[in-house]
């Protein structure tokens, strides 16, 4: 038997060097991701100002500001999500309130993996056939949007799903109980209390889909079109895609690195808003509903 | 209820959609519609593959003995140089001439091979054209070479792109797993909650921005990095590839590894500890051994991750369409040579459809390795009582 | 001499007080049962003797628990060895994911045993202590997981008592197994006896009956009761003692 004291000292000596390089490692991607954040904070925030974010691109993109941009992309969140929140928020509640467990919940399910498993660019390659091609929308916010769409879909349901299914049986047992039908308890017992988690997942597939570039690429993301659009067959610039343009393919990448760190900064922000007020809402409404 | 079919509805379309398109790669030759390649009539070369004919013209194969034929020097045309051979007032102010021209020329030198639009075809044409195969399997997945706009004949072999694809992914999981393990252990067994409650938005943020940042972020620092690290003449590699992808892949392993570990029953961990083990013992004698299907199921997923990720490879990894051989080289990925060229590939054409043959391959990649993760996450080996 | 004694033992999670002013003394080689309703401090009590608590964030004992007469909770107490001294059998059959014979050789290992032939010596020992050799000596190498219920909680035992402690905690070992399989355990402890001191948590009362020589009934924290088995269910001398015991409560 070896000496006890010893062997406990090893184990304590082992156990502090391998706690210590976890916790070493752990600490350097946190450190990385504050590295990325700052560095584009650093680099960007003397570019942003009102001009910059209002104003259209000028000199071959190296002046002026993004402004097509930024309403590009809002439309096409907006797009998407017109397209995939009702559709998403329906499918949960379906699968979830209606379907009983079984060989079609397991398929349908799996075939929700597999959506939100496949890449960005053949959602790209499938919007342009389909929706550009195969039914002429053009390179269009239309055919962009719904591209998004059907990537934030499986997100949307995800999230939705998971919400219902943390609201408790009694509060349907309940209303069920009172004579009201499954549709009337869903909408106005389930649907209610599940309400601000959807709203979170809504949250961060706008977050999700404002940063994606692939799908938009041979859908609607125009190089450079310094007008708005005016309706949604128009082509439209994307903060993404005018963050790849501008740091891959500008006309004097050194005269554009400035409004590149700006985009950059603009879309960080954006996924900072969505990350936060995500988590702010879920803990609001997490203590909100332990207190009922 | 539509809605609830919704997303087995868009799965199927976009099988259909991208396989319909795909497929018809093998149903096109590589010469580009409205060409033709002619021989003389007396030469006995009947045939060529895709691959002889870009060699011929890369001047690679310099005799048609090599082809099995007589052993004399090739003689490349190609429409531009129809004025070595005759003058303006033969080929026609608006090449009226030109069909006549290159019959006769064709005619003339046994030992020609010609490349031109077939609209110059002359009606009576002496020679003879050259049958060309359709685009077999064996080439597209085998090529070595992919030049989809190579005149006259497109190279289309995937095999660069496809070793371009796992050797980037690779490198990135070689990096990501020890970090996102590490982090995974530590924010589930090793850190208290206060921790715990810091880190898992952090993790969520990383998980959040967008790749095209991260694609920015890593050619304006990673890439110049590598560059002056390793003395290379351009940073554009699979290394900074890898390095980026690596940092993208991080949250899928952390978050699926540590709940698979938060899973390990508290009583089995409390049985070690009361035989006692340490902490550090039970983390790795009992923790990760339970929870090893979660664990491989995050860094699967994590490598998928990796294989699908467009903009940030296409921006750092230099794009060279060969297959690899160090780390330090420019290479392409699946993704990235679809977001890259699909913008200039003419609609239906071959290279088009090569493209989506690409996404097809794609597709079948990440639905394998999602199919692999949900066998071994429905294994439960561990609880079957 | 008391093989364990408990001495003015207060516990408290964080402010709420748990145990209050518990005495007890355990004489070597014998079976004491605590019993008492859900949420009684039965189970808190227990893991007291191999420090089990110390792994919950926020609590505090005063009070001595002395095993062999030195005091546990002393300055400068080496738990891992407290731990092999003190072994443990849980509620749930809990192996680990690995091979029968890697489960029972798990405390020898992690306590640095590497001695290739006195390991396989340990734990065929201990895997006929709890009668169960003849039914795994063809699958050592078999995952634990292929036992039945009831195979599994022997091995559990065969595994605490392959480190060769002089004590053995069970929290309600028999709480999720079929009557056969509690039977072969009741058996088991019985036997146990002559070699180890048994202190086992159990809500069934038939069984603190039928496996303990003395009883502890435990209320809200406090120790109400504690004497021979056999008083306290003929002749207990405080009444909610005999409440509990003929099911009038809890």
């Amino acid at each position: 038997m070896p000496d006890e004291n010893k062997l406990a000292k090893s184990k304590k000596r082992k156990q502090a060097v391998a706690f210590g390089i976890f916790r070493i490692l752990t600490y350097s991607i946190v450190a990385i991701l504050f590295i990325i954040l700052s560095f584009i904070i650093y680099k960007g925030i003397s570019v942003i100002n009102w001009n910059f974010i209002t104003q259209m691109p000028t000199e071959g993109m190296t002046k002026g500001g993004i402004f097509p941009a930024i309403v590009g992309t809002l439309c096409l969140v907006a797009g998407s999500m017109i397209f995939a929140f009702p559709v998403g928020v329906l499918a949960a509640i379906y699968m979830n309130e209606y379907v009983k467990d079984g060989i079609i919940k397991k398929i349908i399910k799996q075939m929700t993996n597999n959506l939100a498993g496949i890449p960005s660019i053949v959602f790209g390659l499938f919007g342009m056939s389909l929706f550009v091609n195969k039914l002429h929308f053009g390179d269009s916010i239309l055919a962009g949007s719904l591209t998004l769409g059907l990537l934030a879909l499986p997100v949307v349901i995800r999230t939705t799903e998971e919400s219902l299914k943390a609201v408790d049986n009694t509060f349907r047992h309940a209303s069920l109980g009172l004579g009201a039908t499954k549709w009337e308890t869903t909408r106005r017992v389930v649907l209610p209390i599940a309400f601000p988690n959807i709203i979170t997942g809504l949250i961060l597939s706008i977050g999700r889909v404002s940063g994606e570039t692939a799908p938009i690429l041979f859908t609607v993301a125009a190089y450079f079109l310094p007008k708005l659009p005016t309706s949604i067959f128009d082509q439209a610039m994307a903060l993404p895609y005018h963050l790849y343009v501008l740091s891959t393919s500008g006309t004097d990448i050194e005269a554009t690195r400035p409004i590149a760190y700006g985009t950059a900064l603009v879309l960080i922000i954006i996924v900072l808003i969505a990350n936060l007020l995500a988590n702010g809402l879920r803990k609001y409404f997490g203590k909100k509903v332990k207190m009922n | 209820m539509l809605s609830g079919t919704v997303t087995s509805l868009t799965v199927v379309l976009i099988v259909i959609f991208l396989f319909k398109e795909g497929l018809g790669v093998f149903d096109k030759k590589p010469v580009e519609d409205g060409y033709v390649i002619a021989l003389n009539k007396n030469n006995p070369v009947q045939k060529l593959s895709s691959e002889q004919i870009k060699n011929i013209y890369d001047q690679k194969i310099t005799h048609w003995s090599e082809l099995g034929g007589k052993p004399d020097s090739i003689v490349l045309f190609r429409l531009e140089d129809i004025s070595n051979f005759y003058s303006d007032d033969e080929i026609g102010a608006n090449f009226e001439g030109l069909p006549n021209c290159i019959n006769r020329l064709i005619d003339s030198l046994p030992d020609i091979i010609a490349f031109f639009p077939d609209k110059y075809l002359d009606k009576n044409f002496k020679g003879k054209q050259l049958a060309v195969d359709k685009i077999s399997f064996k080439e597209f997945f085998g090529g070595k070479e992919w030049f989809p706009t190579a005149q006259p004949s497109a190279q289309l072999g995937v095999l660069p792109l496809i070793l371009g694809t796992l050797w980037v992914s690779l490198g990135a999981i070689l990096l990501a797993l020890p970090l996102g393990l590490a982090a995974a252990v530590y924010m589930s067994e090793i850190a208290n909650d206060r921790v715990r409650r810091i880190m898992k938005p952090l993790i969520e943020l990383l998980a959040g921005i967008p790749s095209v940042v991260y694609g920015f972020f890593g050619l304006v620092i990673i890439v110049p990095l590598i560059q002056k690290t390793f003395n290379l003449p351009v940073g554009e590699t699979g290394l900074a590839g890898s390095i980026v992808l690596g940092i993208m892949a991080l949250p899928t392993i952390i978050t699926i590894s540590e709940d698979a570990m938060r899973n390990t029953p508290r009583a089995m961990k409390e049985a070690s500890l009361a035989l006692g083990a340490s902490k550090w013992q039970t983390i790795y004698k009992v923790v990760v051994p339970y929870s090893i299907s979660g664990i491989s199921a995050g860094a699967i997923l994590g490598i998928g991750r990796a294989i699908g990720e467009t903009m940030a490879v296409l921006m750092v990894t230099g794009n060279a369409a060969v297959i690899p051989h160090s780390i330090l080289e420019p290479v392409r990925t699946i993704p990235a040579t679809i977001a890259a060229e699909l913008g200039e590939a003419p609609n239906g054409g071959l290279h088009y459809k090569a493209l989506f043959a690409l996404g097809c391959i794609l597709f079948l990649i990440t639905l394998f390795i999602n199919l692999t993760v949900e066998f071994i996450s429905n294994r439960n080996k561990y609880n079957k009582h | 001499m008391n093989k364990i004694e408990s001495k003015d033992v207060n516990f408290f999670y964080g402010a709420s007080q748990a145990l209050k002013n518990i005495n007890i003394a355990i004489k070597p080689n014998t079976v004491t049962a605590l019993i008492g309703p859900s949420g009684c401090g039965k189970s808190t009590y227990l893991r007291l003797f191999n420090r089990m608590n110390d792994l919950i964030d926020n609590t505090k004992i005063n009070g001595q628990v002395l095993i062999d007469g030195d005091d546990i909770y002393a300055k400068g107490v080496n738990v891992d060895s407290l731990r092999k001294k003190v072994g443990m059998v849980f509620q749930k059959p809990n192996p680990f994911p690995k091979t029968i014979f890697e489960n029972v050789a798990y405390g020898l290992r992690v306590n640095g045993i590497s001695d290739k032939k006195l390991i396989e010596e340990r734990v065929e020992t201990s895997i006929k202590q709890v009668v169960l050799w003849d039914e795994v000596k063809d699958k050592l190498k078999k995952s634990a997981f292929e036992l039945s219920g009831g195979q599994q909680q022997r091995l559990c035992i065969a595994r605490a008592l392959a480190i060769q402690p002089s004590i053995l905690l069970m929290d309600e070992p028999t709480s999720a197994l079929d009557p056969i399989s509690t039977a072969k355990v009741e058996e088991l402890i019985y036997e146990l006896k002559t070699k180890y001191t048994i202190v086992i948590v159990t809500h069934n009362m038939q069984q603190a009956g039928r496996v303990s020589d003395t009883t502890a009934f435990f209320y809200m924290g406090e120790l109400i009761e504690h004497d021979n088995t056999k008083t306290i269910f003929t002749n207990p001398k405080i009444e909610r003692t005999q409440n509990y015991i003929t099911g009038r409560f809890g």
